[in-house]
């Protein structure tokens, strides 16, 4: 009985067969990945970015500041809360409804994850702190720096609310 | 003369075991030089003093925090006197020194107990296990370098402080005692598989003898990986109180691509046992498996990925780390470009047979890896490269490694009816017939329990994949009358199996978990998934380092009452932190799960409360159980005996002898 010959098992094209499953499957994942990256990716914005190039509604982003101190509202008989998160230049108002985390403090740094609304306030899916008290998140921190607000070299960060002040005096010259 | 095993006594036994371990790395190679076989017979005492001198320094550390000696730094910053005993021992491996040299501690007894297993009955020469043990030796001398040097646990602090800075609450978790020791042994435990491959490039002789050596040693790393992954996985499902069990986090990534590689390997090397085929991507798969679980420890903690657990990130300690995993994997893998090529390749594969759907498993798994290793790796190379910061997460997860999920389950269950050699696809189809009658009248009344229809057919794969297991085994036990004569790897395989479907059961069950974040008033009723919660009481309660205060959460169904949930927040006083206890109900049918959020203070009092309902979510973690139960179970003692030996050489011989074409 004669077979095609590439059901005859010899050792070349048991390897073509391998490969060609190998190529298949590599190659489907490959796709998978590169259509979720082109779906799936959250950028990490600060306010001044949000506010200079707002992303499509309803893009996920992660907007990262600090929370400027004083800002931090519970609204009375409703889980929703209501802060501001800044870089020292623009303040972006952060709608959340929800637990906050056990490390969210104000004039820390803070990172919330969610959409951007039509009013330029934001809408929070989800808020993270980070697990160590005196820790900042990296990209916040570039954030600040990037802005001119914090050099490491001088120490420390500053606190948020004496940056809001700042602010207030930039907007002022510059309006 | 307690006093004798103090902070210094342990730096000295820590530098005594990296001597050890150097000597144990270089000795064996020199005695091959010089053919000086005794120098290669000193490798089993030298890995055996190395194991003791670890241990006395693990024990004096630990001592040390017994006694709240603060004049050790690492103590003074993670320890404190008002903390539970419990914790002042697990933490000595909450912090990164600790875990550090739990870690060497670890592969110290893995070396060991390769030194000590019995080599005459498994027909080890014990020229290759001083190669392995040299291999062994040389990882272990690097990485007590790297703690003495870099990150010694035992630096002093002058002076000594009263008190120490106390520990981050949410470590302090009796889960924080077991789950980072058997997770770090899952690590660890892919040393041997990996020394085991580089000593047979070295020796140049990969047989389906070297098969049965690197595979329960496999078996045993991946069900401690297992084991330490389901915990972890179910510790951020209590502790965390985010109310999910998987977050797609780097580090939790960092685990599961060690996984996914030694699950691959652990079925390629039956192939090798069983058919001595697929020797090179064998090892191939043994190399990449250790690299994978060195970079999950390390490459977390070096602050290349920026992550929610990383809890110690220092740049110097990144170079360190990222040099020793270049020497490590690639010295290996040049090693294997150079020396592979030598090896033999083994027989031919038919079409249809289980070496074929083993080597389809492998491609599947490899996949998957892939996949899991770019999404964890392309935020940080984006940062590097071009300055752009984003982060992937579960959607980008979801849509990736669903659709690559759906035909393993698929082709699990058809594997396991496949004969070896070659099948006979009708009778594989006659064997199956149960199997998916069963699953069909299982998986139709869940039909309307799902929301989306990708949900629905990842359950029903699961279904299937348990049903074809039990009536797998049925069959063989048909086959052969006695439940005795069944091997043992047959009952792992099948157990491991139905493993997985009951954990994927549990991730579908957990796809329709619901939620309703309220603020409640003491004596209000919440309605969610059909189950009343009414808030009863709130008290105050005073713990050994915290204060607390405590919701009661009464949930009824129809007016029956179900449980008794209390969830509370506790403020800790050193540090100054505060952290929610979850409360759980589990049953069968799944969780009802409490958080307590928070107080406004108005008037009355209004409480901010989290309520899931989360169905099946119990199996996640039995699932996973089941699967490393399915590994301890099929650690292969009675393939040793001398008849089977003979048999295996005798196939062996066998397959040899069919294999004249040229190799690869």
């Amino acid at each position: 009985m004669s077979r095609s010959p590439l059901l005859k098992p010899s050792r070349k094209t048991t390897r073509l067969w391998i490969l060609c499953a190998s190529l298949l499957c590599l190659g489907s994942a490959t796709f998978l990945v590169l259509n979720a990256f082109s779906s799936n990716i959250v950028f990490f914005m600060a306010p001044s970015q949000l506010r200079d190039h707002p992303p499509h509604p309803s893009r996920v982003v992660r907007l990262g500041g600090m929370v400027v101190a004083g800002s931090l509202h519970h609204h009375p008989n409703t889980p929703d809360t209501t802060f501001d998160v800044t870089d020292g230049q623009v303040a972006i108002t952060v709608h959340y409804t929800g637990i906050l985390p056990d490390l969210f403090r104000e004039g820390q740094s803070v990172v919330a994850v969610g959409e951007l609304q039509t009013d330029q306030s934001f809408k929070a899916q989800e808020v993270l702190a980070k697990h160590d008290e005196t820790y900042m998140p990296k990209e916040v921190a570039d954030a600040l720096k990037r802005s001119g607000k914090w050099d490491p070299r001088f120490g420390p960060p500053p606190d948020a609310a004496s940056w809001n002040r700042m602010t207030a005096t930039s907007h002022d010259q510059h309006p | 003369m307690m006093e004798l095993f103090g902070p210094e006594e342990g730096h000295y036994a820590l530098a005594l075991g990296c001597v050890l371990a150097l000597f144990q790395g270089t000795l064996p190679f020199l005695g091959k030089c010089r053919s000086l076989r005794s120098l290669a017979t000193l490798a089993v005492p030298l890995a055996i003093s190395q194991c003791g001198a670890l241990l006395l320094s693990f024990i004096c550390l630990i001592l040390a925090a017994v006694r709240d000696d603060f004049s050790v730094k690492n103590i003074a910053e993670n320890s404190a006197l008002n903390k539970p005993m419990l914790y002042k021992i697990a933490g000595v491996w909450g912090n990164h020194e600790g875990s550090i040299l739990l870690w060497i501690v670890i592969l110290s007894l893995c070396g060991a107990a390769v030194a000590c297993s019995g080599h005459h009955k498994t027909g080890l020469t014990s020229l290759f296990r001083a190669y392995v043990l040299a291999i062994l030796g040389l990882i272990s001398g690097g990485f007590q370098l790297f703690c003495l040097l870099t990150s010694n646990p035992f630096t002093r602090l002058i002076p000594m402080p009263a008190d120490g800075l106390g520990m981050n609450p949410l470590l302090q978790d009796p889960g924080l005692a077991f789950h980072p020791p058997i997770l770090y042994a899952g690590y660890v435990g892919f040393a041997v598989p990996f020394a085991f491959a580089v000593a047979a490039l070295i020796s140049g002789n990969v047989n389906s003898l070297w098969g049965r050596w690197v595979r329960p040693w496999t078996v045993a790393a991946w069900a401690l990986l297992t084991c330490g992954i389901t915990l972890g996985s179910w510790w951020s499902y209590y502790v965390l109180g985010w109310g999910g069990y998987w977050f797609w986090d780097p580090v939790e990534n960092a685990s599961l691509i060690p996984w996914l590689s030694g699950t691959a390997l652990l079925h390629s090397a039956i192939v090798t046992e069983k058919r001595n085929g697929l020797k090179i991507w064998t090892v191939f798969l043994a190399i990449a498996s250790f690299s994978f679980s060195l970079s999950g420890t390390f490459l977390v903690r070096s602050g290349i990925l920026n992550s929610v657990h990383a809890f110690a990130n220092d740049p110097a300690r990144g170079i360190f780390i990222l040099s020793l995993l270049g020497l490590i994997s690639g010295g290996a893998l040049f090693l294997f470009a150079w020396r592979a090529p030598t090896l033999n390749n083994g027989p031919l594969f038919s079409p249809v047979s289980r070496e074929n759907a083993l080597v389809f498993n492998n491609i599947l798994l490899c996949s998957l890896c892939a996949v899991v290793l770019t999404g964890t790796l392309y935020p940080p190379f984006m940062q590097l490269l071009f300055g752009r910061t984003l982060s992937v997460g579960k959607p980008f997860f979801d849509s990736t490694t669903i659709p690559l999920v759906l035909p393993l389950l698929f082709g699990m269950g058809i594997g396991t009816s496949l004969s070896w050699r070659h099948a006979s696809l009708g009778r594989t189809f006659k064997r199956l017939r149960p199997a998916f009658f069963l699953t069909l009248i299982t998986a139709i009344p869940l039909y309307w329990n799902f929301r989306n229809i990708l949900a629905f057919s990842a359950a029903c794969l699961a279904l299937w994949v348990i049903t074809s297991s039990i009536t797998d085994v049925v069959m063989r036990l048909r086959a052969v009358h006695t439940l005795r004569h069944l091997p043992r790897g047959i009952w792992g395989a099948c157990l491991a199996h139905i493993g997985v479907g009951v954990t994927i059961l549990g991730i579908c069950g957990m796809d329709t978990a619901q939620h309703a974040i309220v603020a409640s008033h003491i004596g209000e009723h919440h309605q969610l998934e059909g189950n009343d919660w009414l808030l009863t009481s709130v008290r105050s309660l005073n713990g050994p380092n915290y204060q607390a205060l405590q919701a009661d959460i009464l949930v009824s169904h129809q007016g029956k009452e179900v449980a008794t949930l209390h969830p509370s927040l506790r403020t800790f006083i050193t540090p100054h932190q505060s952290t929610s206890e979850v409360a759980i109900h589990s049953s069968i049918r799944g969780d009802l799960y409490a958080v307590f959020g928070g107080v406004q203070h108005t008037n009355p009092e209004t409480y901010i409360l989290r309520l899931h309902d989360n169905p099946l979510a119990p199996w996640i973690w039995i699932g996973g159980l089941i699967m490393a139960l399915g590994g301890l179970l099929s650690l292969p003692y009675h393939r040793f005996r001398y008849s089977k030996q003979n048999n295996l050489q005798k196939t062996h011989r066998t397959a040899v002898s069919r294999d004249h074409t040229p190799c690869l």
